[in-house]
């Protein structure tokens, strides 16, 4: 990975999550249940994630999938049950309080900030975990000029990493959706997260790209040690490179284990392919 | 790099406001002749040095000032407000109470202009906040429609509170247009009189310029330096998608709060500069009317850059000028009977059985030029939106990336 040797001490290689700590699991779901009305999206929903662990989360539309990532995030509140991140409660606080405790996402339709270049795309992520006020950033008083060549710096290698060089100056609507989910993933990594949720980060994309992605994937969690939770629709992606998998119905629960055990679950053929086959 | 403007090998210089020696010399130029407009030195330019004109640029300055402080809340965080009015009034009396001079009927501190200029974007910007947790609960339309109401309340309020905005149908007289230290009888900087500046013969208005021309320009600075750190974009982040800017981690709650008390401090400041340099105003003044002006210069020079916030002040200030200019050319072209004199009755209306679009009297049908104004406000914010969302910058952008690229077109 490039070094900048003339700006900051700091590279995304330092960001390396080692793990561990006084808990129990990094990211723990005790028996959420969610409903909108009369709707049940989750039900007695519960699994946890690891340090440094790719889980899988898969089910047919409509499962359940994207509001685990919703309750996960503080944009639902589940009815019942128990979110902990690290041993503690996330359910009530708010989404940004959420995302400042290193928990970062991207989204299944592309949710960039379309008027903003790459660059600051990509800088809007270091939001979190910064601290310059106003006043400073209007006056470029103090740390505010050494935060902002910092952050460049950092943000210089995700856009290294993720190889999105050629459109670091683009505004980001102008790129193709390849690029964009690209730029999506590359924002999430700005937060410096201890976790990651991607929402079918290759859904619409053709073999290529969807290859590229998986390195992507793959090299975050080596080289960063980011824990990582995927929703995919693509069961090769998914069989290939996920450490265990959490199947979902309908918001039920059906199945938890490792990809061969999924493969071979009678109740997630059925909720697959059907009763008759 | 000699000969690679475009080449960094240093993110600090890469980030700078003005990174290209072109960039650089072109500042140094506009700034130059900015500065010499009111000395008459600069062949082509020497006409602004005429009272009157300088009179017209110094509000265009406050003006440029009032709209900094919109772009903020509109174009860099997306919030529509239709209370700017409001805000620069809040501001504009605030200035009154505290500079003033004091009457039996009026409130008056006599205290120096910067501190009552100060305080009143200060009293803005806490309103401000009070406003802002409306715009956490409604948007759009309705965040609009909520800040037109503030425009009525404040008319209300400045038409009834007559010991600080004078009798409603009169108004009140502001403090001197001077900088002091504290005391007002004490060491000053006139800016309102004519008199001998660096060996030249300024007349008021032509200091009242160049103090401006400093107060503008740091202004601008400022609201540049917001946008490029991490508040800034922590507004662009809630305008674009306000849903995926909370889960990254932004407050929108405090995000929006932000913006609102930092835009009403620009409207305050604005707003006490602008009452104070024309000495008396009536409360009609801060009328719906203003802040329309307002949304056609952020969205005439386009929304969320600080570079269109001068095209779009520079445009629309100078626009009723140049609707009287042609009127004025119309109706010599009637009195003189040119070929163009048959056109010209048409839109003029020269007496009063006379047919016009145009009427100078401001008497019976026709539109007073001011009617004329506000109509062509309104025409052209339609026009931009539909044609040019980026307003007069995205024009330039137009511009550029065609000479860019000549003689190609990509």
């Amino acid at each position: 990975m490039t070094t900048h040797s003339h700006v900051g001490k700091r590279t995304l290689a330092d960001w390396r999550h080692r793990g561990g700590g006084d808990y129990e699991h990094l990211l723990e779901f005790r028996d959420v249940s969610l409903a909108f009305k009369g709707v049940k999206a989750l039900t007695d929903v519960s699994f946890h994630v690891d340090d440094g662990e790719l889980f899988a989360v898969i089910g047919p539309n409509g499962a359940g999938k994207t509001s685990t990532f919703n309750c996960l995030n503080g944009v639902y509140k589940p009815q019942e049950g128990e979110i902990l991140w690290k041993g503690e409660s996330l359910l009530g606080k708010r989404p940004d309080v959420i995302a400042g405790h290193g928990i970062a996402r991207t989204f299944q339709n592309i949710e960039l900030f379309a008027h903003m270049t790459v660059l600051e795309n990509l800088l809007t992520g270091r939001h979190v975990r910064t601290n310059v006020g106003p006043l400073a950033g209007a006056l470029w008083f103090g740390s505010a000029k050494k935060e902002e060549l910092e952050n460049r710096a950092l943000v210089e290698d995700i856009i290294d990493l993720l190889e999105i060089k050629a459109w670091r100056k683009y505004p980001v609507a102008l790129l193709p959706y390849g690029i964009q989910k690209r730029v999506e993933l590359g924002r999430a990594l700005a937060m410096e997260p201890e976790l990651l949720l991607l929402d079918e980060p290759v859904a619409g994309m053709n073999l290529e790209e969807t290859e590229d992605m998986a390195r992507f994937i793959l090299d975050i969690r080596e080289e960063l040690g980011i824990a990582i939770i995927l929703v995919e629709h693509d069961m090769g992606l998914v069989m290939d490179i996920a450490d265990r998998i959490m199947v979902l119905d309908f918001g039920v629960e059906i199945a938890v284990g490792a990809p061969a055990a999924i493969q071979s679950d009678p109740q997630v053929i059925k909720a697959y392919l059907g009763e008759d086959f | 790099m000699r000969g690679r403007p475009l080449l960094y090998v240093d993110y600090n210089k890469e980030q700078s406001l003005f990174p290209t020696i072109a960039q650089k010399v072109l500042l140094a130029i506009g700034a130059l002749i900015a500065i010499s407009v009111p000395f008459g030195l600069v062949p082509g330019f020497k006409f602004l040095a005429s009272p009157g004109w300088l009179q017209l640029l110094v509000i265009a300055l406050i003006f440029m000032i009032g709209a900094a402080g919109l772009n903020i809340v509109t174009g860099m965080a997306g919030q529509i407000s239709l209370g700017h009015a409001f805000f620069m009034g809040i501001g504009a009396y605030t200035t009154a109470a505290l500079s003033g001079s004091s009457t039996e009927a009026l409130w008056g501190m006599e205290l120096p202009m910067w501190f009552g200029v100060i305080v009143g974007g200060l009293v803005a910007a806490g309103l401000g906040i009070l406003i802002a947790p409306t715009a956490v609960r409604v948007r759009g339309l309705y965040l609009a429609i909520v800040t037109l109401g503030l425009v009525f309340i404040g008319q209300h309020l400045f038409r009834n509170w007559n010991q600080v905005a004078g009798i409603a149908e009169l108004g009140r007289n502001w403090g001197p247009f001077q900088l002091s230290l504290w005391d007002i009888d004490g060491p000053t900087l006139d800016l309102a009189t004519d008199g001998e500046w660096f060996g030249f013969f300024l007349p008021g208005q032509g200091k009242a310029y160049l103090f401006m021309l400093v107060v503008a320009a740091l202004f601008l600075l400022l609201a540049k330096n917001l946008a490029r750190t991490r508040i800034g974009r922590s507004f662009a982040a809630i305008r674009d998608r306000d849903i995926a800017a909370e889960v990254m981690g932004v407050n929108e709650a405090k995000a929006k709060t932000q913006a609102f008390a930092i835009s009403s401090f620009y409207a305050g400041v604005a707003g006490g500069l602008y009452a104070t340099f024309l000495g008396f105003l009536p409360p009609e003044q801060w009328s719906l009317f203003l802040s329309v002006q307002f949304i056609a210069i952020v969205l005439i020079g386009g929304a969320g850059t600080v570079i269109g916030v001068v095209l779009g002040t520079l445009f629309v200030q100078l626009l009723p000028r140049l609707v009287e200019n042609f009127t004025g050319f119309l109706s010599d072209q009637i009195a003189d009977g040119t070929w163009l004199a048959p056109i010209a009755d048409i839109v003029i209306k020269t007496g009063s059985g006379d047919f016009g679009v145009l009427s100078l009297d401001a008497q019976g049908a026709g539109l007073s030029i001011f009617q004329a104004n506000t109509v062509l406000y309104g025409l052209l914010i339609a026009v931009f939106l539909i044609f040019e969302p980026l307003g007069l910058y995205g024009i330039w952008l137009k511009v550029r990336n065609y000479w860019k690229g000549w003689p190609f077109t990509y």
